[in-house]
């Protein structure tokens, strides 16, 4: 008989185990057509000392069990398919599913990034429509779409500048960023081989100016920014920001997390941005899945050109495309083979869709969010109260007089049906509440979102308890991370294995 | 617009509601001459079958209908449709990072069965949750390396992928490392006197690539002890990993830096795939990426986390192990699926496939007077031949028979100009390796 977790349960809060605790040896899910040249022997072709016997604790399963396995999983996972996830910074928006469905046509998905470039004319021909668009959108002279994800276009950048500094004969000691930055950007700085130093925002969210005149030296290499903020504020002096730092000879590098709030609106290159990256995985529609595949293409002046990573997309004489990968001054390769191709072609579809209506996607996120601001204002503490972009940051100060934060809110949320939005970032507000809803919600699901949020309002002043430990509706409760980190436990092993570490 | 779920009516009243008279108001902290007065010269906008018919005319611009020989770090490998449909799954596909662990069990799951795979695969004892490619893991394992032991210099086998080597190159260049390459031996192999005469106690890492670019199968052991005898450790780089269905993993190794694109990803003209980085456990807080552990929920139920983040940059900033956020979950969900369908027969039948069909293309290719095979060592499904001309020339002409030849190793390498690396996997039909084969031989009868 089997043990008590595996009897028959209600679906919510089914215990699908690890795939590893289904197998059973002999049971397989997928066959290979006949081997149609003579088998070789292992032994002989790689000789004893290189053979391995067989993977040791793979699964074994058919194929319904695999099936169900991973569906079942999915079932536990909340989804832009499902509802509204305001997740803030992120830019949770439909992913249209014609993108994945182009993504994989033959002649598309099939193609070998080594094959003869005649015979690669239509993916490059998808490069440099997509470069086209890019450039249009940012206002910008040039584009890589090399970079894996908006971390790796971050470093691009870097690189990019400290290759143009290094020209001019010194590739400068320090990158400024302000206190309000994603964790990414002094992280890249790091191994772009600079030196972080924050500058503080004002209390306004702005950048402080006073502060970042005091800081821009001709050590300063670049300023990196995220506009709008990741306070969702437009930041007002870009164009003066710019000039500071051009007066000293450093450059300002944007990063374009936030882009969906100006798409068609205004164009970082017509405000004095001389390099940034687009996360294609934002505002671009390409699916998050969990947690990647991105693409984090890099945008940039004229005078940076030279240094673009390798390869470089060109034309030739008669229209006919290329790959060129013999620059002497560029930066080098920063990932092999040519970017993540089939995001780019994602983002393209995505782009082809909307056309020149792409500004209608950036008004529709601007309004949503102010929509939702307006109908949460007073009941959620708004700590800086300029004009929100695509997301507004408010904070747990009012129901932390009952003892509830800003992770109590998000967990109760889920009860509610929606995804939480982003707790406690940007850093430079305690106890955040960072919420971004994007266009792809009708003002039905704004409305519902703004009930859920004033009940849970409602609840921490009454039933605050009920709030601190939720979520109460879905198929595990809040689980122990600090255990988990204290004894990591990070892959299965057999029992008798377990148990004998556990010795 | 089709994917905008607003009436017109609808936004007048939520205009309204805000108090605001236009949606121009609300982005009026945008300094008016800034902000774009015509629309962004873009393509009309496309109906979903004229995004269709346009990626369809690309595609036919492509190699549709010929036969590829080419591997060299991506490869052409049978894909169950039952991947594709869990992928397909909205509740995989358009969820985020699962940073609430409450309603991304499913992510968080399959990313444990993820890293317990690798393991397997690999013979190491922690994996993390994916890296952005082979390319990229190699790098970060070396700079994990320079962490571990505060060193600076690095020997890389010239034998590891070229553009890998390329990557940790611009990565290496501002981080004060210094790169310094080792050459190959008749057998294709690292020169192993080369690393002892190079090894020194600055030296942070050795990185070796088995199966190597050329296909050669490294002998790990003796390099590994050679490395720990110096207090560097050993760095080992996979891109072809169905081999590891067949050929001894690489256990002696301190860290693995895998490409797992052929386990259920399509080549898609270089990504997405999926990097992973393995190691030992003790070296696990100086591991770059995500991690999924197992814990417990308030209630005693087994679930999962990702763990262990104070060494990520959305907590420690400047301090953290790597910049990576964003990474290949989706991807690593792929290969999870497809590691779970192959099982373990199905992951060694493949690989005794492809051993079997690579030594049958080798045999026909050496029946071909001038033709031989370049290196000794014992390859899996790929393998490096010398032509008695050079290699773009016989591609060139392959070419017209709508196959695309072997990769041509003289960009790459100089000093090989006439030779040629080969790949052959499941997907390669015995009549079309004959075809192959009777190409190159036809080819190099004609008078150059």
């Amino acid at each position: 008989m089997s043990n008590h977790s595996n009897r028959a349960v209600p679906h919510i809060v089914l215990n699908e185990g690890l795939i590893f605790e289904k197998s059973s040896p002999g049971k397989r899910a997928f066959d290979l057509p006949p081997l149609d040249v003579p088998e070789v022997d292992a032994r002989k072709a790689l000789g004893e000392s290189y053979r391995r016997e067989g993977v040791e604790g793979f699964p074994e399963v058919s194929e319904i069990e695999v099936l169900r396995h991973f569906t079942r999983l999915s079932t536990w996972n909340y989804a832009i398919d499902l509802g509204m996830y305001p997740l803030g910074s992120c830019t949770m928006k439909y992913n249209p599913r014609v993108n994945e469905y182009v993504a994989r046509l033959a002649g598309i998905a099939t193609e070998h990034p080594y094959q003869p470039q005649e015979l690669s004319q239509g993916c490059l021909k998808v490069l440099q429509l997509l470069e086209k668009c890019l450039l249009e959108i940012t206002g910008m002279d040039v584009v890589t779409l090399q970079p894996a994800a908006g971390a790796q276009g971050e470093l691009t950048g870097l690189l990019l500048i400290r290759a143009y500094h290094q020209k001019h004969g010194n590739p400068r000691k320090r990158v400024l960023i302000p206190d309000s930055a994603h964790g990414t950007n002094p992280a890249t700085a790091v191994i772009a081989g600079y030196e972080v130093q924050n500058i503080k925002s004002d209390a306004a969210g702005q950048i402080d100016m006073a502060h970042l005149r005091e800081h821009v030296t001709s050590d300063v290499a670049a300023l990196m920014l995220t506009n709008p903020s990741t306070l969702g504020i437009f930041e007002q002096q870009i164009p003066q920001i710019a000039e500071i730092l051009h007066a000293q000879g450093a450059l300002l590098y944007m990063d374009g997390a936030n882009m969906n709030a100006l798409t068609g609106v205004t164009r970082p290159g017509d405000l004095g941005v001389d390099v940034m990256h687009l996360n294609l995985h934002k505002t671009f529609s390409t699916p998050h899945g969990g947690g990647g595949p991105g693409a984090g293409p890099v945008a940039m002046k004229k005078n940076l050109e030279p240094f673009l990573p390798v390869p470089v997309l060109v034309e030739k004489e008669g229209g006919r495309l290329a790959l060129d990968s013999h620059r002497k001054e560029s930066i080098g390769k920063v990932k092999a083979f040519n970017g993540n191709f089939g995001v780019l072609v994602r983002a393209l579809a995505y782009i082809l869709a909307y056309g020149p209506g792409i500004r209608q996607a950036t008004e529709d996120a601007v309004l949503n969010a102010n929509y939702i601001r307006k109908g949460l204002e007073g009941t959620y503490d708004l700590p800086y109260t300029r004009p929100s972009m695509h997301e507004v940051v408010f904070s747990d100060a009012i129901q932390k007089k009952n003892g509830v934060n800003t992770m109590d809110i998000a967990k109760r949320l889920i009860d509610y049906g929606f995804h939480p939005y982003t707790t406690a970032f940007p850093l430079i507000v305690p106890g955040a509440l960072m919420i971004e809803p994007t266009e792809s919600e009708s003002k039905e699901e704004c409305d519902l979102f703004i009930d859920a949020m004033q009940a849970i309002a409602e609840e921490a002043k009454t039933n605050p308890e009920l709030v601190k430990t939720a979520p109460h509706n879905t198929r595990i409760r809040r689980l122990d991370e600090v255990g988990a980190a204290r004894k990591p436990v990070l892959r299965w092993k057999p029992a008798e294995k377990q148990s004998k570490a556990a010795d | 617009m089709r994917y905008l779920p607003k009436s017109p009516a609808e936004r007048e009243e939520m205009l309204a509601a805000i108090g605001a008279k236009s949606v121009e108001e609300l982005f009026s902290t945008i300094p008016e001459a800034y902000r774009l007065q015509e629309p962004l010269n873009l393509p009309p906008a496309m109906s979903e079958a004229e995004v269709i018919a346009y990626f369809q005319q690309r595609a036919s611009e492509n190699s549709v209908g010929y036969t590829s020989y080419l591997g060299a770090g991506v490869y052409n490998h049978l894909r169950s449709v039952v991947t594709d449909t869990i992928l397909q799954r909205g509740e995989f596909l358009t969820s985020y990072t699962p940073y609430q662990a409450e309603i991304s069990q499913g992510t968080l799951q399959a990313i444990f069965e993820f890293q317990t795979l690798m393991c397997q695969l690999t013979g190491q004892e922690v994996a993390n949750a994916s890296m952005y490619d082979g390319s990229t893991a190699t790098t970060e394992a070396v700079l994990m390396a320079e962490r571990l032991t505060n060193r600076r210099r690095v020997l890389v086998a010239r034998s590891v992928h070229p553009e890998y080597r390329d990557v940790l190159k611009t990565y290496a260049k501002n981080s004060g490392l210094r790169v310094e390459e080792i050459g190959y031996t008749a057998a294709g192999t690292l020169d192993a006197k080369g690393i002892e005469a190079s090894l020194k106690d600055d030296v942070c890492a050795v990185v070796v690539q088995s199966p190597n670019f050329f296909g050669a199968i490294e002998t790990l052991a003796p390099l590994a002890d050679a490395a720990h005898r110096s207090g560097a450790l050993l760095v080992v780089a996979v891109t072809e990993a169905v081999s590891l269905g067949i050929v001894k993993p690489p256990s002696e190794a301190d860290i693995v830096a895998m490409e797992g694109q052929s386990f259920g990803l399509a080549p898609s003209y270089g990504g997405p795939f999926v990097g992973v980085i393995a190691s030992r456990e003790k070296f696990v807080r100086q591991m770059p990426g995500r991690l999924a552990g197992q814990t417990t929920d308030l209630e005693g139920r087994r679930g999962f986390v990702l763990t262990l983040a104070t060494r990520e940059q959305h907590i420690r900033r400047e301090k953290a192990t790597s910049n990576i956020c964003t990474n290949q979950a989706l991807c690593a969900l792929a290969a999870t699926v497809h590691l779970t369908l192959l099982g373990k027969e199905g992951l060694r039948e493949l690989a005794e496939q492809n051993l079997s069909k690579a030594q049958f293309a080798l045999k026909e290719l050496e029946n071909i007077p001038g033709v031989r095979r370049t290196f000794s060592a014992p390859f899996f499904n790929e393998f490096t031949v010398e032509l008695p001309r050079s290699a773009k020339m016989v591609n060139a002409a392959l070419l017209k028979e709508k196959i695309v030849g072997p990769f041509v190793l003289g960009t790459a390498y100089p000093e090989l100009t006439k030779h040629a690396l080969v790949c052959v996997t499941e997907t390669t039909p015995r009549s079309e390796i004959e075809r192959f084969a009777a190409a190159v031989k036809h080819t190099l009868e004609q008078p150059l």
